[in-house]
């Protein structure tokens, strides 16, 4: 090895001093950091949960417990059969076959996702209650009095829960389905014809394996967002684990036992991480390499194309269009109620605290994505997946588990101060829009590094040596080659954390400082009073914003579909 | 520019796989050197390693005898005064051609970069599409700007990474050409990493040929074809196909084609049982001669026929052609041995 005399090794030394590559470079040790900030909650949470200063267990597991569980379980498993059927069928349709506005159903089956569950949720209630206009409708027509002379469902119910957020969920479903459907070679269908199976037979056989990794993706999305899900399951008094969060943390004031609960929570999340995990890795296997552009579909004619219509054109008017219609007609008969100063400051927080954390997640997603693309290590690798598993942890959870260390800290540098100084600083942390926004930004960092990552890996890997070989260090390259490439990717970031702030409840109820409401409190404080009509404009600006990472999806789809019309 | 390369023993891995296993070779500046292996045998992760890219677990790497790389230190890519050449080019696709060639001079004064991309771009002909994008090329104006590029900055060594395999037959014996001649025109030092020969014989002054992660043979391209030093050089590089012998001297081989006499000196015993390597060039079509094979197989390369052959004892040949002699399979074909380079390797018991 000692090849070179000493004297050459000393003066390659001295020239190069300078330029050694340091294994505790920036990049690695931001990665490094934002992981353990992001894991963080998850620790908080299972240290209380274990060592609490009052132990609630046995009362938990005795009491309210085997009910939030089973509430829980049921409620998966509803939305997970609805959003499966509803989004399998829709998608298998517009991949498959040919049928009037097809090519519109394409991107209107994506709208309800821009509606947050609990607004869905009060609109329902307001349109089939007791006196909402269904039932008055069907009262009139039919002669009836009372509740008692005729039976209707009621819509405040575990039922109601697992229709309307399947009604809102589904697109997750249909989104991966579709493109895995698109993505199938049309020959392997073929030879499943070919050996004499029904077109019927050949889905089960062969499109809907095929697809199982995506859908097992599509479901297990939909399943975090349910057990995310505070709002709808509050008005249907339908008592989750979220549900008992709150009732434990702010009813009765136990932290401890709220730890205790979200621990449980943390079991499905480690379970959908997992469904998710193995779908991804099946996919890879799964996914074709050729874009089978030119597919052919069957033109359905005759009773099955208006079933085909039917069963696309039922999700989108019920997920979407008469939801949105009643808000609208209600945001503009109450408007003039609703434009008050305090809803200007609503808008203004939630503008506040939706951009901050837009803007605090794509720089994060930066350094992590970079980070990895520089250090191709396994130790890097994990740590970027550490950094994205906020996702799954509902939002109500990740409050418990950042109110924890926050309060410690706030708690010791006012003991701190009060000795030393004899000032109170108070709840520093806690008490302000900043555990609001750290919340956020832990829970939504993965949908802004899976945004960034996918844009940097469509830039080549030769890209970043050229620059460095023509000596642009670390830092430069991506300054100088990288964000230039990467604008686009990190705005759809940043557009997608913004918008999925603004709509978030769970932990924004938990987590604002006194006094502080966002546009999503104050929807759901008027409707859960039974004043939608007055939050209505709310809940409105709410989904428009909604709408915009929906159309940008929407508009990817069409540009797929017109590159593949053009190859 | 130019300074001598000195790669030492090195080593790599990625996560638990070894993918460089102490590989050795040195270069004199102003040599061009190929890299050539089959897929997965660490040709890239040299490449990568000598450019400051991948770190090493053992050895370590000398540019002008200074040391670049060791497990210790390594010199980060940015200061090595490397250029590099990508097989997808790796053009900034939001710059145009100018602004690419000038990517490494940004320490220059404005008139400084201007001369030299000009220069550069003269050279590689392209001075005039300056202010077109890379998307606006074709794949072979893009690989010049990709050489421009590297050259620029006058680097210490250029590195070539599979440069040519994106570009159609024709037009890739041609750059190939080209960039020789300009990369000897100014004495540029390179190294180039390849799993095509052909690439590999037209452009090298040297051929590395690379497998399991280590230099199984560094030589000129005439010698590893003539004289591959193992069994798997002489496998991977060329046609040809082994048959039984024994040693008869020492510079002698008895088989069954005759008494073979060729440059061999071996010191292996006499009777050893050897497998001879027969090029297809060794074995010449001649009307006259006693001595026939049956043709088994043919396949039509224009200008000649490689014809398979079958020997009395059932061991198959390899013979080159011209095409004007056509003959049909099943007859019987007069051939004349002319092996100048014999190549033996003891036999290997199955």
């Amino acid at each position: 090895m000692a090849i070179a005399s000493s004297s050459n090794t000393e003066q390659a030394q001295y020239r190069f001093s300078s330029a050694l590559i340091n294994s505790a470079d920036p990049w690695r040790i931001g990665t490094v950091v934002i992981a353990l900030l992001a894991i963080l909650p998850v620790f908080a949470i299972l240290w209380l949960a274990f060592f609490p200063t009052e132990n609630i267990w046995p009362h938990l597991v005795k009491t309210s417990l085997p009910r939030y569980l089973q509430n829980t379980i049921v409620l998966m498993l509803g939305v997970g059969t609805s959003v499966f059927a509803t989004g399998v069928s829709t998608a298998y349709l517009v991949s498959n076959y040919e049928f009037p506005f097809r090519r519109m159903f394409e991107w209107l089956l994506l709208l309800p996702l821009a509606f947050p569950a609990y607004v869905v949720a009060y609109l329902y209630t307001d349109l089939l209650e007791f006196a909402g206009p269904v039932q008055q409708g069907l009262r009139t027509l039919f002669g009836w009095q009372l509740a008692s002379d005729y039976w209707f469902p009621n819509v405040r119910s575990m039922g109601g829960a697992v229709m309307l957020m399947g009604l809102v969920l589904y697109p997750y479903v249909y989104l991966l389905a579709r493109s895995s459907f698109i993505e199938q070679s049309p020959n392997l269908s073929a030879v499943s014809r070919l050996s004499g199976r029904s077109p019927f037979k050949t889905f089960m056989f062969v499109s809907l394996p095929i697809a199982r990794p995506a859908i097992a993706i599509g479901v297990a999305l939909a399943l975090m967002e349910t057990l995310n899900d505070f709002g709808t399951v509050d008005f249907f008094s339908v008592h989750t684990l979220t549900a008992g969060i709150y009732d434990v943390w702010l009813n009765m004031g136990n932290l401890g036992g709220a730890a205790q609960i979200a621990s449980v929570m943390l079991t499905f999340v480690v379970l959908l991480l997992s469904l998710e995990y193995v779908g991804r890795r099946r996919q890879r296997f799964y996914q074709s390499a050729g874009r089978f552009s030119n597919k052919q579909r069957k033109q359905l004619v005759g009773r099955s194309k208006w079933l085909a219509i039917f069963v696309c054109a039922a999700p989108v008017s019920l997920g979407f269009i008469l939801p949105f219609l009643m808000l609208l007609k209600y945001a503009i008969q109450y408007f003039e109620q609703s434009w008050s100063p305090e809803f200007r400051e609503y808008v203004f927080n939630s503008l506040y605290v939706s951009t901050t954390a837009a803007v605090v997640c794509a720089t994060l997603a930066v350094v992590v994505c970079y980070g990895r693309r520089l250090h191709r290590s396994t130790s890097m690798i994990i740590a970027a997946r550490i950094a994205s598993v906020g996702y799954a942890v509902p939002g109500a959870v990740l409050a418990v588990g950042i109110v924890i260390p926050l309060a410690s800290f706030d708690n010791a540098m006012d003991t701190f101060f009060r000795a030393r100084f004899d000032i109170s600083t108070g709840l520093m942390l806690t008490g302000t829009t900043f555990a609001l926004i750290m919340t956020y930004v832990i829970r939504f960092l993965a949908i802004s590094i899976g945004s960034v990552e996918s844009s940097m890996s469509k830039i080549s890997e030769s890209v970043d040596m050229a620059a460095r070989t023509l000596g642009y260090s670390a830092s430069r390259t991506l300054g100088r080659f990288q964000l230039p490439l990467l604008k686009s990717g990190i705005l759809t970031a940043a557009l997608i954390v913004f918008v999925d702030t603004m709509k978030e409840l769970p932990a924004t109820l938990l987590l604002r400082p006194f006094n502080f409401e966002t546009l999503s409190t104050h929807v759901y404080q008027f409707a859960s009073d039974e004043m939608i009509e007055q939050s209505a404009l709310g809940a409105l600006c709410i989904v428009i914003s909604g709408l915009l990472p929906v159309i940008l999806l929407s508009k990817t789809i069409s540009q797929s579909q017109s590159l593949a019309s053009r190859a | 520019m130019s300074a001598p390369l000195k790669v030492d023993r090195i080593s790599c891995r990625y996560e638990n796989e070894s993918a460089v296993n102490h590989a050795s070779f040195d270069i004199e500046p102003g040599d061009l050197a190929c890299l050539l292996g089959p897929s997965g045998c660490g040709k890239t992760t040299v490449l990568r390693a000598i450019a400051g890219f991948q770190p090493l677990i053992d050895g370590a790497i000398y540019l002008d005898n200074q040391c670049i790389s060791s497990p210790a230190n390594i010199v980060a890519p940015e200061h090595r005064n490397m250029g590099m050449v990508f097989q997808d080019h790796a053009l900034f696709p939001h710059l145009n051609v100018e602004r690419n060639v000038a990517a490494g001079l940004f320490r220059r004064s404005d008139s400084d970069r201007r001369r030299i991309v000009g220069e550069m771009l003269e050279r590689v002909g392209l001075q005039n599409q300056m202010h077109k994008y890379p998307h606006e090329l074709s794949g072979g104006q893009q690989q010049r700007v990709a050489l421009a590029r590297a050259l620029a900055p006058s680097p210490e060594l250029l590195l070539m990474d599979e440069p040519f395999s994106n570009l159609d037959g024709d037009l890739r014996e041609r750059l190939g050409q080209e960039v020789r001649e300009l990369l000897k025109d100014i004495g540029a030092t390179c190294v180039m990493v390849t799993h095509d020969q052909q690439d590999a014989f037209t452009f090298g002054d040297v051929v590395g040929v690379m497998r399991e992660g280590h230099i199984e043979q560094w030589d000129k391209p005439y010698d590893l074809y003539h004289e591959p030093t193992s069994l798997f050089v002489a496998k991977f590089i060329g046609d040809g196909v082994f048959i039984e012998g024994t040693i008869a001297s020492a510079t002698e081989v008895k088989s069954e084609l005759g008494l073979l006499r060729g440059d061999l000196v071996t010191d292996l015993p006499v009777g050893t049982p050897v497998d001879i390597l027969v090029r297809p060039d060794d074995i010449i079509h001649d009307d006259h001669s006693t001595q026939t094979a049956r043709i088994v197989k043919r396949s039509f390369r224009g200008e000649s026929y490689l014809y398979t052959l079958v020997l009395p004892s059932g061991s198959k040949v390899l013979s080159l052609v011209p095409s004007h002699h056509s003959h049909a399979i099943g007859e019987d074909l007069g051939i004349k041995m002319e092996i100048d380079h014999l190549v033996v390797y003891p036999r290997i018991k199955p």
